[in-house]
Formats: structure tokens, sequence, C-alpha cells
């Protein structure tokens, strides 16, 4: 029998010079915004003072009794504005995502236009959402309501499509062939399956709706937020303190639900 | 019955009943990339109340011809009538839709809604009649669905399983769940794509015991595909042959013999 030779394959492929020219035309564009927007070493010498004088300012965070109460008061309104939002944002998600998703959708290849309107939801930042809605609607808490909801179909609505699309085909099948309509398959055979993906996402979006509500107020759209912007406004860095405390435990308690509830939806 | 005439071997024309046949395909053609004829010059007839087992190799378009007289898959070309209406481009929505609730179909994996209960799967079966969206679930369904639903899972011996979430089950009880949601309308005519394929022989020779005694009893036209010659053989009055999309042959079961499955098979 002949003897055979086996080589040892090479540890790296090669890389094309296509793929060489790319990768340095990178590393130049990190190099040079690192040169720009990057913070220097003096410039962060030269902030560790004022932060500390910041910061010795900001303590004790204020415990006075009235304003706990009043924070209490925004943290609810805050709370509410994620729960009721985020709430919207999820049913109003579904029906939309069911449009987005490619072979589900009842528009066919006009998926593409509610993709991109979800897309178009997505793109445009929170924050301007709120600028947009404090102008048509007023200051206040509703127009942080409709923010949430708006930034929750950007959000939902692409994840339930994409939960959709990949939906086992099999039961969808079956109920096809017993003579099912598109709506039935979606409410017999999609939603079930997919089920606990649409509840990982609708959790992860309600503390995303919490963490966004706390700084609508920054914009007037009302929650804790608009007492923080009061807060550093006024100088009152003991207030500030106190709030950001608040917001941190507020923020650091819903993460821990969400993350109880999803470990045991899986 | 057989019109093919290229490419089979002898078809022996039994005697067949007079009535105007449950399934009629004439020159069935069916690609899917212009290129491969999938299904090519089917021609066959199904009458009421026959078991009809369609064999072949992997490959040969026994689960696309399956799927295509249900227009799941559209045909290329041909024609084709189920109940005596057209199947494919020439079928209006309500035709299509009324030929698939005279239809029961099984499949090979089961195809059930993992997360639901058994009688909430079983009661899947009625979606497509009136009022519909209430077979999404048993709770929501009205008591006759219930009952028929129940009296479904009782004849293939499951009803003590009823509120078991579907995937607690085993593959053959998994299977037995398909068939009595293929089952619980009541249906003129039942397929089965290899529906004992993915159980133990044991469990498989089961499932097909009940699907011929059910067809029998409820008087069900029964076409399934089987890579089981015994399959083929014992529960079928008629085996029909695919080769390459082409009808090899067509004869009552007890006529197949050795050499015919050897060609059947043979590359």
């Amino acid at each position: 029998m002949a003897e055979r030779t086996i080589h040892m394959p090479k540890r790296f492929t090669g890389v094309s010079p296509l793929n060489f020219v790319l990768l340095v035309a990178l590393g130049g564009v990190i190099l040079t915004s690192m040169g720009k927007v990057a913070p220097s070493p003096q410039q962060l010498a030269d902030g560790v003072p004022d932060m500390t004088r910041l910061v010795g300012r900001m303590l004790p965070p204020n415990t006075d009794p009235d304003f706990l109460a009043r924070i209490a008061r925004r943290i609810l309104e805050t709370f509410q504005i994620a729960l009721v939002g985020a709430l919207i944002g999820i049913v109003l998600s579904l029906p939309i995502a069911w449009f987005a998703a490619r072979s589900v959708s009842p528009l066919g290849r006009g998926n593409l236009l509610a993709k991109a309107f979800v897309s178009f939801l997505r793109t445009v930042p929170d924050l301007v959402w709120a600028l947009l809605f404090v102008a048509s609607i007023g200051l206040g808490a509703v127009a942080g309501t409709m923010t949430i909801v708006v930034d929750t179909i950007g959000f939902c609505g692409r994840f339930f499509a994409e939960a959709m699309e990949d939906a086992e085909k099999e039961p969808q099948e079956a109920l096809s062939a017993i003579g099912a309509g598109r709506g039935s398959i979606l409410v017999g055979a999609i939603l079930p399956d997919i089920m606990p993906s649409l509840v990982n996402s609708s959790l992860f979006a309600l503390e995303k709706a919490v963490r966004s509500s706390v700084v609508l107020g920054l914009v007037g759209a009302g929650g804790i937020g608009q007492e923080l912007k009061v807060a550093f406004d006024l100088f009152q860095y003991r207030n500030a303190s106190m709030i950001i405390l608040t917001i941190f435990v507020i923020v650091f308690l819903m993460e821990v639900c969400t993350d109880k509830l999803r470990a045991r939806i899986q | 019955m057989l019109d093919h005439a290229t490419n089979t071997q002898t078809a022996d024309t039994t005697e067949q009943p007079q009535a105007a046949p449950l399934i009629m395909a004439c020159g069935l053609t069916k690609s899917y990339d212009r290129r491969n004829m999938v299904l090519d010059g089917i021609d066959l007839r199904i009458w009421a109340g026959e078991r009809v087992a369609l064999i072949g190799s992997n490959g040969c378009g026994k689960s696309t011809l399956l799927k295509s007289l249900i227009g799941l898959h559209p045909i290329s070309g041909g024609t084709l009538e189920c109940f005596g209406n057209p199947v494919g481009a020439q079928s209006s929505r309500a035709q299509r839709l009324q030929m698939r609730r005279q239809t029961g179909f099984v499949f090979q994996k089961h195809c059930l809604v993992r997360r639901r209960t058994v009688l909430s799967n079983v009661i899947h079966g009625l979606y497509g009649d009136r009022g519909s969206w209430r077979a999404f679930s048993h709770s929501l369904a009205p008591e006759e669905w219930r009952a028929r639903g129940l009296q479904a899972l009782d004849e293939v011996d499951l009803a003590d399983k009823a509120m078991r979430r579907a995937d607690a089950l085993s593959g053959g009880q998994q299977q037995r769940v398909a068939i009595a949601r293929a089952l619980v309308r009541r249906p003129q005519l039942l397929i089965a794509d290899e529906p004992a394929a993915s159980l133990d022989p044991v469990s498989g020779r089961n499932v097909m015991n009940l699907f011929s005694q059910l067809c029998r009893a409820h008087g069900i036209t029964l076409l399934y595909t089987s890579h089981d010659m015994d399959h083929a053989i014992d529960y079928a009055d008629r085996v029909i042959a695919l080769k390459c999309g082409k009808v090899l042959f067509d004869r009552p079961a007890e006529k197949v013999t050795p050499a015919d499955l050897k060609v059947t098979f043979d590359g």
C-alpha cells in the first residue's frame, strides 16, 4: 500500500488584497476618529478635580421627606409612562410585525413597506420623538407615553417580525392544508410557537421603556427626568444625586424582575 | 386508474365503479425551477372509498403530488380535479378552501403546534369552518367542537391525554393526534405523507392499522405514501408506483410482485 502524506492545514488563511485594503482603511478611520473625539490623558487629568468637586457637592443625597414624596410621585408617573407606553406599543407591534414578516405577511411582497415603516420608527432616537410629541401634544406625561409607544413599535415590530419568519413551517402548512386562512394560521400556529420569544422581547421592551422614560423628562415629556433637569438647572446637586440613586434602584429592580420572568419562561 | 401510456408497465385494470372519480389528474406536471420536472405527465384516477398507496424512491415526486392535489403546491401543467372541482390556477379561492375542508392531511412529521394542548390541536382541524377563529383553543371553541375533538381523540385512544401539551407525547402518540386532527371534520378524503416514516416499526404498524380501520369505518378514501412495502401492500387496495416523476405502474396491491418493487426502487 502506497504511503500517504498528510499535510497540516495552515493556522491562518491568507487575506485577499481587497480585504487588506478594507482593513487598512478601517484602521485609518478608527485612528483619525480617536484623534478627533477621544479624550486625551491631559483632558482626563484636568477633569478629575472638577468631577471630585461636583461629587462632593452631590453628597449626601437629599433625604428631606417632602422632597422624597415628590420624587415618589414622579417615579410613579415615570413607571406609568413606561408601562402604558410599552403595553400599547407591544399590542400595536403584533399586527405591524405580521404585515412586515416575510412569507407570512398578508401583504405579500408589500411587507417591505411595513418593514421600512418599522425601521423608520427605530431610526429616529426617542428624544427626537419626545421633542416632536411635546411640540404637537404639549408638555407632560402624554407626550412621554406616545414616545414610548413609537419607540416600542420600532423595537418589538422588528423582533416580532423576525420571530414570525422563523416560526416552525410544518404546523402552518398543516393548518393551510385543512383550509385555514392567513389569520387563523397566525393565531393557531405562529403565535403559540413564538410565544416565548414574544414574551422575551416584550420584557426587554418594558425594560428599555423604563430606561427611556427616565430621560424623556429632560425635554419636557414628563416623569422623573423633569425633576433631574430642574435639579441640575438650579444647581441642586444633592437633589440630583438622590434622583440618580432612585433611577438606578428602579432600573435595577426592573432588570431583576424581568430576568426572573425570562428565566421562568425558558 | 392509469391512463398513462409511456414509460409504464402494464396496468392491471380492475373493475372500477362507474361514478366520477374523487381525484382525476391528466398529464399533470410540476417543476420548481422550469428545468427539472418533479412530476412529468401524471395520469391517475382515484375513486371514493379506495385505499391507495403511492410508492417510489426519495425525490420521485410522491410528496409533491400529494401536496399538489390539494393546491398546497401549484401545478405547472395538465389538469387536476378533486371532488369534481378544478385544482390549480383555474380554481377559485372558495373552491380551494371547500376542497381542503373535505380533505384531511397527515404529514410525516406530525406538524402539531407543540405548545398547545392535544385537544386544541385536534380542534385546529376545524379551521376553515364558519367562526373558525374559535378553533384557536379548546377553551374558546363551542361545546360541539370540543365534543367532536374529544371523540376524535377517543377514536385514536388518546382521550385521556386531551389536556397534555402536544410536545409531551411520544412520536407515535403525536402521529395519532395528527390523525385525530385530520379526521375531526370527517373528511371524504384522507391524504397521508409517509405517516409511519418517523416511527419505530411497532408504532408505525399501529398507526397504519389505525388509519386502515378508521377509513374503513367512516368510508373515507385513503391516499398515502410509504417507503415500507409491507405498509403499501397490506393496507392498500391499489398501489401506484412513481419513478422520476412518472407513473411506473398502477395495480391492485395483491398483484404487486417483488420484481415490481425492484424496478421501482432500483436507480
